[in-house]
């Protein structure tokens, strides 16, 4: 499978990456080099075979459903680009 | 000797004994640092009152007779933990100047246990890297040098390739370090110095910038095997914070390393046999054997049949857990922010300036992967060949007790080479990866040389959560080796 240019755009929006001028076709070259490189993968036979999600082989553990942190909003805010109170804030989303 | 120059496990018995202090030897670490880190550029941050203070309270904690199991110790903290009060990058320059509110829980078990920060090590940019090239702080320089080439400067491997250069340079007696293709030993065996991946799950995630969760594993790296036992000892045991986490008792893996080869089962797994893998490699490989061997163990040739396949596994699993894990950085809960038209835009533009090229290149391939459509070909599928790799250990391990390979294809290559190339790039890692995949130990030791004096690695791996007989084989591997070249680049050299 290669990808087009408008693949490529498509994957950048679903990523949240802008892409400059011209950036789309050395993206393109180079994700298609390393999908080429990946494409041996369809001549292993894995009829059969469960999909191994992870390597800790136990199961997940069980917790208490119950509050074990919070009520630390500076901490929390202490990173923030922006905030407005105890909250962030991003630019208005709904007109 | 300087105070630079001692073991983790040589300090300790010296500080035991009165004969240096904590506060001596962190000065002298930092003196190092102070020389050489503008030229190595191994710690993107240097906490140096911090280490200080800690060091004098290590010293006044020691004359109480309250004494921690690594009291006193200076360590390097790859910036990929978290640490309290600490700025944390990533060595990316979408976390800005953050500085996390909490402390990761290795880096906490080992503040418990007495250890000395000296600060943050540089890194490939979210530990994506085989060479510590895509650091938004620099690159990091290898402090070995080819034979009488001074010129030319060496990578040091990635991704904790200022880990790695920190210690085997002496600015620090260990350090954190993390490996989810290889990011511990091949820059270990790019530098001469022993690095220990742990069973996935033997140390806890909580608090490490995530990668790729399903392989991220914390481990140490420093310049002995003992050395290594010794810090897993301290970063190991279980956390509820990290489901993962296995809930089992940590080994004293330290007593490990001295229990020999004696009786033991060596598998060999034929596919380790690269066409074109330099014949120095090969030899340095049987030469290993030979030591356990006459050490009194067992070789056996085995079969790892999906070897090859492993790479490009990898290559789907990791940027698809990693494009997942770092929708986080959108510029709007910490980090950098680039203004945008509208918020769409904002996450686009701060995305787009806060990731290098090589984090971008693995987010557009794993969000592709992941896409609708392409899901049951590509991550679907690679998840299945995963589970073919994990199989073939588990078969081979109920013949052999360990597996030793090549920790790496080459010694370590010129800075700017292998850059245009990711797929050669990524080849670095085709010995280490299989452990990721299957979740296994694996340690590189330092065996030998290459013709031009650089340092070649061997690898051993283990059956899940068996950590001490790695510890074993590396052990005999490192005392048949008596290797007693120092890099060129080094403290007070």
């Amino acid at each position: 499978m290669s990808l087009d240019l408008k693949t490529v755009r498509r994957v950048a929006s679903l990523a949240r990456l802008h892409l400059e001028e011209g950036e789309d076709a050395r993206l393109q070259a180079e994700l298609n080099g390393i999908l080429g490189w990946i494409e041996q993968l369809q001549a292993v036979d894995v009829s059969g075979v469960e999909p191994l999600a992870g390597a800790g082989g136990t199961a997940m553990p069980m917790r208490d459903d119950v509050v074990a942190d919070g009520g630390r909003a500076e901490a929390v805010l202490a990173n923030a680009p922006d905030r407005a109170g105890e909250f962030f804030s991003v630019p208005k989303v709904v007109e | 000797m300087h105070p630079t120059d001692f073991t983790i496990r040589g300090a300790l018995e010296a500080l035991g004994e009165g004969i240096v202090t904590s506060e001596a030897l962190t000065a002298a670490h930092l003196e190092a640092i102070e020389a050489l880190n503008p030229r190595l550029n191994a710690f993107v941050t240097v906490t140096a009152e911090r280490a200080m203070e800690a060091a004098r309270a290590s010293d006044r904690r020691r004359a109480n007779g309250v004494a921690r199991p690594l009291d006193g110790v200076p360590l390097a903290i790859k910036d990929l933990f978290c640490t309290e009060g600490t700025r944390t990058t990533a060595a990316s320059r979408i976390l800005g100047d953050f500085v996390p509110p909490y402390e990761s829980t290795v880096t906490a078990n080992l503040l418990r246990d007495g250890a000395v920060f000296l600060g943050k090590a540089n890194l490939d940019e979210f530990a994506m890297g085989s060479s510590n090239a895509t650091s938004a702080f620099g690159e990091v320089e290898n402090p070995w040098k080819r034979g009488n080439d001074d010129g030319t400067r060496l990578v040091p491997g990635g991704s904790s390739g200022g880990s790695a250069a920190a210690v085997a340079a002496r600015l620090a007696m260990g350090a954190t370090a993390t490996d989810t293709g290889g990011s511990i030993r091949q820059p270990a065996a790019f530098c001469g110095i022993a690095g220990m991946k742990p069973t996935y799950g033997r140390c806890s995630r909580w608090g490490v910038v995530a990668f790729a969760s399903s392989l991220d594993t914390p481990g140490p790296v420093a310049r002995t095997v003992e050395d290594c036992a010794i810090l897993l000892g301290s970063m190991a045991g279980h956390d509820p914070r990290d489901a993962t986490s296995a809930d089992r008792p940590v080994p004293d893996f330290a007593a490990a390393c001295a229990r020999g080869v004696r009786g033991l089962r060596i598998g060999v797994p034929r596919e380790y046999r690269l066409e074109g893998m330099p014949d120095e490699i090969e030899a340095l490989w049987q030469q290993g054997l030979a030591w356990l061997r006459a050490e009194g163990a067992e070789i056996v040739d085995i079969s790892l049949p999906h070897t090859k396949y492993a790479l490009p596994t990898y290559y789907i699993v990791a940027p698809a857990e990693a494009s997942s894990n770092l929708a986080r950085y959108d510029g709007v809960r910490f980090g950098r922010r680039v203004e945008g038209g509208d918020l769409k835009d904002l996450y686009e533009r701060t995305r787009a300036a806060g990731f290098g090229a090589e984090v971008k290149r693995r987010i557009m391939i794993g969000t592709y992967v992941l896409s609708a459509g392409y899901y049951d070909a590509y991550y679907v599928r690679a998840q299945r060949v995963r589970a073919l790799i994990k199989r073939d250990f588990d078969e081979a391990f109920r013949s052999v007790d360990a597996i030793v390979t090549p920790a790496t294809p080459s010694a370590a290559f010129a800075a700017g080479e292998k850059q245009d190339d990711p797929v050669a790039m990524y080849l670095n890692d085709v010995f280490t990866v299989t452990a990721n995949l299957a979740g296994i130990p694996g340690l590189a030791v330092p065996a030998g040389f290459d013709r031009q004096g650089l340092p070649l690695g061997l690898q051993v791996l283990g059956r899940d959560f068996d950590e001490e007989t790695v510890f074993a084989v590396g052990t005999a591997i490192e005392h048949a080796a008596k290797l007693t070249a120092v890099p060129q680049v080094r403290a007070f050299a």
